[in-house]
């Protein structure tokens, strides 16, 4: 199985192809949470305190969640509304 | 930090031109981890400069300072906990297939 940017190497290193599959995920996860923490942070923190109170915490864990919810809810609703209608564009009028 | 990241490759072989993968998986994972420190930097210093400095004054007094020290802080507990959560949530999600 050759890697498409390993031509320019001569060889597909099976260990490079590997680390960057690992490196990808890691990368992905850690952008997400990026992303979730400054979206958390406008809903569940109003001024700093000396540290994070428990009401806080629990909010910052509800959005986590709610965030992969609504991720997942929009994929769901978007695969069965392209089954039922034949063009996509069709369900951008709803 | 250590220097040296950003920097060249350092050697990448000999006559040869063999390229060492070891060596660069190194640097790139180096590389990555100061983008990744980079990009919290970024976001921190956003959300604490919208919490703590109201009016721009002429520098920041004591207060802001203290807002500051204490949101940077409270972000980095947001960060680990969103980390936690959303690590729990895929580790729940694999189990579930």
């Amino acid at each position: 199985m050759e890697a498409p940017g390993a031509a320019g190497l001569g060889v597909a290193d099976p260990q490079l192809q590997r680390f960057i599959e690992v490196e990808t995920q890691k990368q992905r996860f850690q952008q997400l949470v990026h992303q979730m923490t400054e979206l958390c942070w406008e809903k569940c923190m109003d001024k700093p305190g000396p540290k994070l109170d428990s009401r806080a915490e629990t909010c910052f864990v509800n959005c986590v969640e709610r965030f992969i919810d609504t991720s997942q809810f929009i994929l769901n609703r978007l695969e069965q509304t392209q089954k039922s209608k034949s063009a996509f564009s069709e369900s951008l009028s709803d | 930090m250590e220097s040296g990241f950003g920097s060249d490759f350092g050697s990448t072989g000999g006559a040869g031109g063999k390229l060492d993968a070891g060596l660069i998986m190194e640097q790139v994972k180096v590389q990555i981890a100061v983008a990744n420190a980079q990009e919290l930097l970024q976001r921190m210093t956003d959300k604490c400069f919208r919490k703590c400095i109201g009016k721009p004054g002429g520098s920041l007094d004591n207060s802001e300072q203290k807002c500051i020290a204490m949101c940077m802080d409270r972000y980095m507990d947001a960060w680990n906990t969103v980390s936690r959560a959303y690590n729990s949530r895929l580790q729940r999600e694999r189990a579930n297939m």
